[in-house]
């Protein structure tokens, strides 16, 4: 299938949000959310004044984790839970370049757990995207760090009995600079969630209420369920905290914004010659 | 859209504002049933894809003409800023994406049509009420006529096409695997 | 303060193995470097093995040296000094430490009698007063007593080993006269004791030397190669690599990232490398074998990257800080799927540099993870050699310039390489995948699709010349006997051709550097004619044997010598080897 080609010259026509769209059709099922996630991810670069060439979408397995190539970004489609460390490796040796990670939630807190905790805590300038649909999609349906404790299913009969993940939480505690809950219902708002969220130096992370069609038709009800956030942004993470304690798990909004820098590494132009490094061994 | 913060709108920015939003509208709803088109064709379902299609050439053609009634607008840079336009979280006229079935007949491919002729036909009854001018009232009118119009057609095409029967959603085989 | 004058004696032995041992914060490690540093001084050549117990302070602790008058690759067969500060658990060295009723062993008398174990070997026993004399001259410690000791022992000439104590304690007045005093008292108490075995007196030589590990050697090889991107995650025996990149990759304009673990280090090297920088990852065999998933994605996206993996016992957590060469199965196999990648390996010290370097440019030049095999020893060894010639190894990877109409990721060009876009670059985005793919990068289960690539991805590595740098060809072409080795045996391997041709035994040493693809042909060539092949490797189940076989049929009669870590093959087992396959 052909990629969208941008042949005119960058500075003369301004990016749409049909720019980012690719020609490859999404496999998704018709009804899933993803298809909207995608729209608010294209129209956000738009809004940034971005160049396709200059965006990186990164992603691990499973449904969501197939967008890259659904935009006309770059993309690398890596494995199961590690989207994460490959967006860190790509961004802090290319600062230059806007890296968005993204994949569902079975990708991203059970087997990404650990990557997700040490990624807010590094707060290295990139933006992740959990589209969550409280269930792993591509594998079929069982239950995943988001499922509710009594969701029952074949590998969890009579549910998990396990409490749930609460990503923001976690994104909150281990110190992501930015931390918001969006709803794939809300192509617009979620646009502009993003959008903010790539605005934001540092670690910004964004889940996104995205319901599963086919294996939990039952989350159409989310559209009735989620509302806006009471109250509006903080950047107060101690007052972020006292907030997301009583989430009800439909608050849309941005909860976090902070202001912690982000991770430099300290790269930047060398004050030694390699060769010249052979001084450390020389008798 | 030009934040207009130091002097009051005038009624020519109020009426560019309006056809701006009239066209994103269109192109929006184009966008929307062509996406939709290439989903229902991804996942074998022919039919309800030509629809689609269809539904987009028509839009297409509703925002053509409505560039070639006033040449002087610029909506690309609209569109481009990627602003959100509506009130609503995307435009009155597109479709839901969350409508659809995989198994979805023509049927209800219409119903999602007409449900946003029908938004797109308050959505200029609002207009007029709020226009100042009261050119802007008319124009929003006749455009509020011509959505009622696209509202019957869609209603004379529902009544030609079958029901859907009651198994329409019926498929034997559990989903398949993934990645 | 006046230091003894040494006679200057130019004949006589041009090698000695000394070890100090001691526990508790003896300082032996300490010691035992100045030691190697004096000897460096002094214009001679020498290595330092550490060794010590488990504990993170106060452990028994033994430096092993080796000092001769020309260059070394490994530990002798034997020790000719065992100098011992106290000898608290000592005996658990005793199998690293092989003595002889020619070796001499000094400990102090106030210190107890010598383990046992050394004793019944009938090696000669003498004693100083390490603690006593120490206690004398206010301010100065044991261990500096025993580094005269040893120094005098080994034949260093005196301002050697003080020029290296004063740079040592630079800056501290009243302890640097303290210790200049112990040193001279080692030496006067070296007066009093039989030994022969002291090598000639200071040299000149006009070859320009460095005191290096492997593990430096490696890191230096990589930046060399080009790498400018690591991530890694702490791990016995490669933590030394890390520790001196950070600073050093600072310092030329890359990066050194800490990873949470060894997953997050190898997809860290992977994007950054997607991103157009060479990169590298260093670990052990319990982190090779956590990275094993990402390496295939880096296979099947065609992503460089190098993965050091210095070798220690295995399997599991096996024993950490000594080496082994038993990391073979999972370099070569470990992938799932069919995965063709790199594994090389380099032979000495000096060849971590010019070997890692090499990776660089194979992995790059390839698209290709590349995977370098070293091992505990010649990673923490440190050793003064000759300075390495430099190679001209550097990543060249093929780089897509500008964005074409159509562009094909995975174009299914001849040599198997097909040119990558760099993010950055306009009209040319590309997904990359681990999903198996089209020319364009599209996933697809297509049959024609998957044997395309798994076509290319295997050409690209079987139609490259490798060049010269596969193996070392050494010693008589025409022999009939040939060993054929790898990594850290080489230089046991080396020393035992030596002996072999001195005692009119004609041998062929090959030692490869390549181990993955395989190079059947050449191998073929360089044993032509061979009619017994003696495979040496360190490990327990002949891994290196058995991968050997897989692609070729070795002539004549094979053996295999083998034996695990951790104690390593000495050059005396490779010539009773071949001794007595002659004689039978």
């Amino acid at each position: 299938m052909e990629g969208r080609m941008n042949t005119a010259s960058p500075a003369a026509v301004p990016c749409t949000p049909q720019t980012f769209k690719s020609d490859t059709k999404p496999i998704w099922c018709p009804g899933c959310g993803d298809y909207s996630v995608l729209s608010s991810l294209t129209k956000a670069l738009a809004m940034l004044d971005l160049r396709p060439e200059n965006v990186v979408v990164v992603s691990g397995i499973g449904c969501s984790s197939r967008i890259p190539a659904y935009t006309t970004c770059y993309g690398f489609h890596g494995v199961h839970g590690r989207a994460l460390p490959a967006a860190t490796g790509l961004k802090v040796a290319r600062p230059d370049l806007t890296v968005v990670a993204a994949g569902g939630d079975g990708d991203g807190y059970s087997i990404g757990g650990n990557h997700f905790l040490h990624a807010c805590r590094r707060n290295v300038d990139l933006t992740y995207i959990v589209m969550d649909n409280h269930v792993y999609g591509m594998t079929k349906g069982q239950p995943s760090p988001t499922t509710e404790p009594d969701w029952d299913s074949k590998l969890a009969p009579g549910g998990t009995r396990m409490r749930t993940f609460h990503p923001m939480v976690i994104a909150l505690a281990a110190g992501a600079n930015f931390v918001a809950r969006a709803f794939s219902g809300d192509p617009n708002g979620t646009a502009k969630i993003i959008a903010d969220a790539i605005r934001n130096p540092g670690f910004s992370f964004v889940e996104i209420l995205s319901p599963c069609v086919t294996l939990r038709p039952e989350q159409r009800e989310w559209k009735t369920q989620v509302h806006a956030a009471p109250v509006g942004t903080t950047d107060d993470p101690a007052r972020a905290a006292r907030r997301i304690m009583t989430d009800d798990g439909f608050n849309i909004g941005v909860l976090y914004a902070g202001t912690r820098p982000p991770y430099h590494a300290v790269v930047g132009v060398g004050t030694r010659r390699v060769d010249d490094l052979e001084t450390e061994f020389a008798l | 859209m030009k934040a207009q913060k130091t002097r009051k709108p005038s009624a020519r920015d109020e009426e560019t504002e309006f056809l701006t939003r009239a066209w994103a509208m269109e192109v929006e709803a184009v966008e929307r049933y062509s996406t939709l088109a290439d989903t229902m064709e991804e996942h074998n379902n022919p039919e309800v894809a030509e629809l689609f299609r269809k539904l987009a050439r028509i839009e297409q053609l509703h925002a053509d003409g409505l560039e070639e009634h006033n040449r002087s607008l610029r909506p690309q840079e609209a569109l481009a800023a990627g602003k959100a336009l509506w009130e609503t979280s995307t435009g009155p006229e597109t479709a839901d994406p969350a409508e659809l079935h995989y198994r979805m007949q023509p049927y209800h491919a219409l119903q999602i049509a007409l449900a946003g002729e029908q938004r797109a036909h308050q959505f200029f009854v609002k207009a007029a009420r709020a226009a100042k001018s009261a050119h802007l009232r008319k124009t929003a009118l006749e455009m509020a006529a011509e959505e009622a119009e696209h509202v019957q057609l869609i209603e004379d095409w529902i009544s030609r096409t079958p029901k859907p029967d009651a198994n329409w959603a019926y498929d034997p085989d559990p989903p398949g695997s993934g990645d | 303060m006046t230091v003894p004058s040494e006679s200057a004696r130019t004949t006589g032995p041009s090698d000695i193995s000394i070890a100090l041992t001691g526990s508790g914060g003896a300082g032996v490690m300490t010691a035992g470097n100045l030691l190697l540093e004096a000897a460096a001084r002094a214009g001679w050549y020498g290595l330092m093995v550490r060794s010590s117990g488990p504990q993170i302070r106060g452990g028994e602790a033994a430096a092993l040296l080796r000092i001769a008058t020309h260059p070394v690759e490994c530990l002798s067969d034997r020790f000719d000094v065992l100098i011992g500060v106290d000898w608290q658990n000592v005996h658990r060295f005793a199998q690293e430490i092989p003595v002889d009723t020619a070796s001499l062993l000094v400990g102090d008398p106030d210190q107890g009698e010598p383990p046992e174990v050394f004793v019944k070997r009938g090696a000669q026993l003498a004693q100083v007063p390490f603690k006593k004399t120490a206690k004398a001259i206010p301010g100065s410690w044991p261990n500096m007593i025993m580094l005269g000791v040893a120094a005098s022992l080994a034949g260093l000439p005196a301002e050697a080993v003080e020029q290296v104590v004063r740079k040592a304690n630079k800056g501290s007045g009243d302890a640097l006269a303290a210790n200049l005093a112990a040193v001279t008292a080692g030496f006067t108490a070296a007066r009093n004791l039989s030994f022969a075995g002291s090598l000639g007196g200071a040299r000149r030589t006009e070859h320009p030397r460095w005191l290096i590990t492997g593990n430096q050697a490696a890191g230096y090889g990589a930046l060399r190669g080009g790498v400018r991107f690591v991530a890694a995650y702490p791990i016995t025996p490669a933590t030394e690599v890390l520790e001196w990149l950070a600073p050093m990759l600072t310092e030329i304009g890359g990066a050194l990232v800490q990873a949470e673990d060894e997953l997050a280090s190898i997809n860290m090297i992977i994007g950054a490398s997607f991103g157009g920088v060479p990169s590298l990852t260093a670990t052990a065999g319990p982190g090779l074998s956590l990275m094993t998933e990402a390496i295939g994605l880096a296979v099947s996206a065609e992503v460089p990257v190098v993965i050091l993996d210095v070798m220690r016992g295995g399997p599991s957590t096996g024993i950490p800080a000594k080496g082994e060469q038993s990391d073979l199965n999972i370099a070569l196999n470990g992938l799932h799927g069919d995965a063709p990648h790199v594994v090389v390996a380099p032979n000495s010290i000096a060849d971590c540099l010019s070997t890692t370097q090499w990776a660089v440019h194979l992995a790059e030049q390839l698209q290709v993870p590349a995977i370098v095999l070293s091992d505990q020893f010649l990673g923490q060894t440190r050793s003064v050699i000759d300075r390495p010639a430099d190679v001209q190894f550097m990543g060249a990877r093929s780089v897509l310039e500008a964005g074409v109409q159509g562009y094909n990721r995975y174009a299914l060009t001849e040599s198997g390489v097909s040119p990558m876009a760099i993010p950055g670059t306009p009209d040319a985005a590309y997904t990359a995948d681990g999903l198996e793919h089209n020319e364009r990068g599209v996933p697809s289960s297509q049959s024609t699709d998957h044997s395309a690539q798994l076509d290319k991805r295997q050409r690209k590595l079987l139609g490259f010349e490798f060049g010269s740098h596969w193996a070392e060809i050494e010693g008589d072409g025409d022999a009939d006997i040939a060993i054929l080795t790898f990594g850290s045996c080489t230089g046991p391997a080396r020393e035992a051709l030596s002996r072999l041709t001195a005692q009119g035994i004609r041998a062929r040493l090959i030692s490869l550097r390549l181990l993955a693809p395989a190079q059947p042909e050449r191998l073929a060539a360089a044993l032509a004619g061979a009619k017994r092949v003696l495979v040496v490797e360190q490990n327990h189940s002949g891994q290196f044997l058995r991968h050997l076989r897989a692609d070729s049929d070795l002539p004549g009669e094979v053996r295999s010598l083998r034996h695990p870590g951790p104690l390593p093959i000495r050059a005396a087992e490779i010539c009773r080897e071949i001794t007595e396959w002659k004689a039978a």
